[in-house]
C-alpha cells in the first residue's frame, strides 16, 4: 500500500470518509444556499439559524410531544419550510426589486433574533438527542470504526442533493422556476403563476437546512450557537462552487470536506481557515467560481 | 454592553431602602461575566443570583450593610471587560468585582482593580497566572484553577493506570496551558504524553481528531478545552466506539451543566474535578433548591464560589467597616472562612483561596434517577495538594 507523507493509509482512509461526512453537511447547506440565490437573488444568511431551528425542531418534536426521529426527519423541514414562507411572503418579498445588500442585511438581523431567542430560551450549553436506535451502533472497516449513524448522513445527502439537482435541472417544474427567473413576466403571462413558485422555492432552500439541521442533531450539540458556528463556512463553500450554481454547490460542498479532513491530519491548526484560503485562490484567479457563469 | 435593565432595577431598589440605611456602609457589586456567549449558561445571571443570595444569607441590611448589585456583560472582551470595569470604579463607585469567567479579561480587571484598590473577586477564571505569574494584591482567586483541575482528574486517571496521553487541545492561550499544567502532574505520576493535537476553537466536528488519538495509542485522551467543544469532543467518541474500545476520555474543565446537555448516557463514566457538586450534603441541595427556583438548573462551581467569595468578602467590610480594597483583603487573607458550601476556606498571601477539591465520575444511565443525578464521588483533593504552592514574590502580606 501506499504511504503518503508518513501517514499510513488505514488513516487517509477514515480521515477521507470523515471529510466525506462532513462534505455531506456543507453540500445540503451550500445547495439550499444556491437554490434560493439562483433562483430569487436573495443572499439568505437566515440559513444557519433555519439549520439551528431545524435541529430544535426535531429536539422540540421529541420532547415536548413524543415524536421520534424517523417523523420528524420529514416534519422538521416542513415546519422549518413552512415558517422560511412566512418570512418570504411577510418580507423578502418587498425586497425583491432591491438591490441584493438588503437582503443580506434582513436576513442577518433575522439570524441574529431567531439565535437570540432560542438562546434565551433554552441557554447556549445544548440540549442532548439521541442517535436512533435503528442507526446505533457501527460497522468495523478495517481501517476505522464508521458509525451506522455517519455512514447514513452520507446517503441521505447524497439522495437529496441529487434529487434537487435531478429537479431544478432536469424536469419540467425546474425548467419553468428556472425560466420564472430570467424573466418573471414572460413566464407570468404563459399562466405560471410565479409569486406562488418564487414563494415555494424559498421554502424548500429553507427545508433544506432544517433538515440538515435534523440531520445534524443527534451528532453535534443541538445550540442556538451552531448554525452560526458553519454559516460562514457554506457560504464559502457557495462562493466557491460559484454562487447560485446548483451542481457547483454540491460538488463543492463534497470536495472541501475532504480537503478540510485532510487538513486535520497534515496541519490541524490550519483546518478552520484552509476553506478561506481555497476560497480566496477562487476569487483570484475565477471570481466568478468554479461552476459559475460569467455575467 | 452594560445592561440598562438591571442598572436601573439596582437603582430604584436602593432609592427604596435608602432612607432606612443611612448609616451603613454603601456596598456597591459588580458582577461581570459573559451573558450571551460559550460562557453564559455557566455563570451569567446565575453568578448575579448567586450574589443576591450571599448579600440576603449574610444579613447585610441588618447588619448596616446598603449592598447594591450591578452587573454587565464583557462578551469575554478584554478590550471590553477592562472598559466597564474602569467605568464601574471611576465613575459608578463600584467596590468590588465579581466572578469574571475567561482568564484574557480577568488577568485585564485584576491589574484595574489592583490600580484602584479595590477587591476583586475571581470565581470564575481558571488561569493560575492570577496568582502567579500576574498576581495582583487585591485579587482573590476563590473557585478553582486549571492546576487544580490538572492535580485533580490528571492525576487520579494516571494513577488508576491511564499512563499514555494524548491531549485535544483548544488551540489558545487557556487550552495551553490546561494542557501543560496536567502534562506535568501525568508526568510526575509516572505517565508519559505520547501527542496532541491543536484543535482550532471553537470546532463543531472533534471526528478526526478523535480517530488521530485513538491511532496513537494511548489509555487516555485529555480533553484541555471547555464548554461546547468539551460537549462535542464527548459525544462524538461515544459515536466513534472510542470509549467502547477502551481508551478513557478525562475532560479537563468540564461543569455540572455540560454534563446535563450530554445526559448521563452519554457521558458515562467520565471523570471531572470541581470544587461544588449540588447533591453531596444537604446545606449544598437546600442552596441549590433555592438556585434553581431563580435560574431554572442547578448551581456549579462558579456559581457557588461566587456565593462564597461574596460571603466572605461582605464578612470583610463589616469587620474592617472599610471598602478599601487593602483593608477588605487583609482582612479576608487574616481570617479564615467557615463557607457553608466549601467548609473551611483560608486565603493565600498570593490570594489563591485554599480549599479541598473532589473528583467525581459520571453516573451511568441506570444510576442516575434524575435529570440532575448526574455524578458520583471518587476522591477528596486535599487543599493543600490541589493547589501549586504560593511563589514567594507574590506573598501580598509580607509587603
Amino acid at each position: 500500500m501506499f504511504e503518503l507523507l508518513g501517514i499510513p493509509p488505514q488513516v487517509l482512509m477514515g480521515q477521507l470518509l470523515l471529510g466525506l461526512i462532513n462534505g455531506s453537511f456543507y453540500a445540503v447547506l451550500s445547495l439550499g444556499l444556491a437554490v434560493i440565490f439562483g433562483l430569487l437573488n436573495i443572499i439568505n444568511f437566515a440559513h444557519g439559524a433555519l439549520y439551528m431551528m431545524g435541529a430544535f425542531v426535531a429536539w422540540m418534536l421529541l420532547n415536548y410531544i413524543g415524536i421520534g426521529y424517523w417523523p420528524a426527519l420529514v416534519l422538521a423541514p416542513l415546519i422549518v419550510g413552512a415558517f422560511g414562507i412566512v418570512l418570504e411572503r411577510s418580507m423578502l418579498s418587498r425586497l425583491y426589486h432591491l438591490d441584493h445588500l438588503y437582503g443580506l442585511l434582513l436576513t442577518f438581523g433575522l439570524a441574529l433574533i431567531i439565535q437570540g431567542l432560542f438562546r434565551n430560551y433554552y441557554g447556549i450549553s445544548g440540549l442532548p438527542y439521541q442517535i436512533p436506535p435503528a442507526l446505533s451502533g457501527g460497522q468495523n472497516l478495517g481501517f476505522m470504526f464508521l458509525p451506522n449513524y455517519r455512514a447514513w448522513v452520507v446517503v441521505a445527502s447524497i439522495v437529496v442533493c441529487f434529487g434537487t439537482w435531478f429537479m431544478i435541472e432536469k424536469t419540467r417544474l425546474g425548467a419553468y422556476l428556472r425560466a420564472a427567473t430570467e424573466n418573471p413576466v414572460l413566464v407570468g403571462a404563459f399562466g405560471v403563476n410565479v409569486p406562488l413558485m418564487i414563494m415555494l422555492t424559498y421554502g424548500f432552500g429553507v427545508a433544506l437546512a432544517g433538515f440538515a439541521g435534523v440531520l445534524a442533531a443527534p451528532i453535534y450539540s443541538v445550540n442556538p450557537n451552531m448554525g452560526a458556528d458553519l454559516i460562514i463556512v457554506v457560504f464559502a463553500v457557495v462562493v466557491i462552487g460559484g454562487m447560485g450554481s446548483i451542481l457547483g454547490a454540491i460538488v463543492t460542498g463534497y470536495v472541501l470536506g475532504l480537503i478540510e479532513g485532510l487538513t486535520r491530519v497534515f496541519y490541524p491548526e490550519g483546518s478552520a481557515v484552509v476553506i478561506f484560503v481555497i476560497m480566496a485562490i477562487v476569487l483570484l484567479i475565477k471570481p466568478e467560481g468554479l461552476f459559475g457563469r460569467t455575467a | 454592553m452594560i445592561n440598562k435593565a438591571t442598572w436601573t432595577a439596582a437603582a430604584l431598589a436602593a432609592l427604596a431602602t435608602a432612607p432606612a440605611m443611612a448609616q451603613g456602609i454603601d456596598v456597591k457589586l459588580g458582577v461581570l461575566n459573559d451573558r450571551s456567549g460559550v460562557y453564559s449558561d455557566i455563570a451569567g445571571e446565575g453568578s448575579v443570583i448567586a450574589t443576591r443570595m450571599a448579600v440576603e444569607d449574610f444579613g447585610a441590611k441588618e447588619k448596616g450593610l446598603n449592598v447594591e448589585i450591578v452587573s454587565a456583560d464583557h462578551q469575554n472582551k478584554p478590550d471590553v471587560g477592562s472598559n466597564i470595569a474602569r467605568q464601574w470604579y471611576d465613575v459608578d463607585g463600584v467596590d468590588a468585582i465579581v466572578d469574571v469567567p475567561t482568564s484574557s479579561v480577568a488577568l485585564a480587571v485584576a491589574q484595574i482593580t489592583a490600580d484602584a484598590n479595590r477587591v476583586f473577586l475571581a470565581s470564575g477564571p481558571g488561569s493560575t497566572a492570577l496568582t502567579r505569574e500576574q498576581c495582583q494584591p487585591t485579587t482573590i482567586h476563590w473557585t478553582y484553577d486549571t492546576a487544580a483541575l490538572a492535580n485533580g482528574t490528571g492525576k487520579a486517571v494516571t494513577e488508576a493506570g491511564g499512563k499514555k496521553w494524548f491531549f485535544l487541545t483548544a488551540d489558545y492561550a487557556f487550552g495551553h496551558s490546561l494542557q501543560e499544567n496536567t502534562a506535568k502532574v501525568v508526568e510526575a505520576n509516572g505517565g508519559e504524553v505520547v501527542g496532541s493535537v491543536n484543535v482550532p476553537f471553537p470546532a463543531t466536528d472533534f471526528s478526526s481528531f478523535l480517530l488521530q488519538a485513538q491511532g496513537s495509542g494511548a489509555d487516555v485522551i485529555g480533553l484541555a478545552n471547555a464548554g461546547g467543544d468539551t460537549i462535542n469532543a464527548i459525544k462524538q467518541a461515544a459515536e466513534f466506539g472510542i470509549t467502547q474500545a477502551g481508551q478513557k476520555l478525562a475532560g479537563l474543565l468540564i461543569f455540572i451543566n455540560d454534563i446535563h446537555a450530554l445526559g448521563a448516557k452519554t457521558a458515562a463514566g467520565l471523570q471531572m474535578t470541581t470544587s461544588f457538586y449540588w447533591d453531596d450534603n444537604d446545606t449544598n441541595r437546600e442552596f441549590a433548591t433555592r438556585f434553581e427556583k431563580e435560574r431554572g438548573s442547578k448551581p456549579n462551581m462558579i456559581t457557588s464560589g461566587v456565593y462564597g467569595a461574596v460571603m466572605h468578602y461582605l464578612a470583610a467590610v463589616e469587620a474592617t467597616g472599610s471598602t478599601d480594597g487593602d483593608k477588605v483583603v487583609a482582612w479576608m487573607k487574616a481570617n479564615p472562612a467557615d463557607d457553608k458550601l466549601y467548609g473551611k476556606v483560608t486565603v493565600r498571601g498570593d490570594g489563591r483561596a485554599i480549599h479541598d477539591m473532589y473528583l467525581y465520575e459520571v453516573k451511568t444511565g441506570d444510576e442516575s434517577s434524575g435529570e440532575w443525578d448526574l455524578l458520583k464521588k471518587v476522591a477528596t483533593i486535599p487543599g493543600d495538594q490541589a493547589f501549586l504552592p504560593m511563589l514567594p514574590e507574590c506573598d501580598f502580606t509580607k509587603k
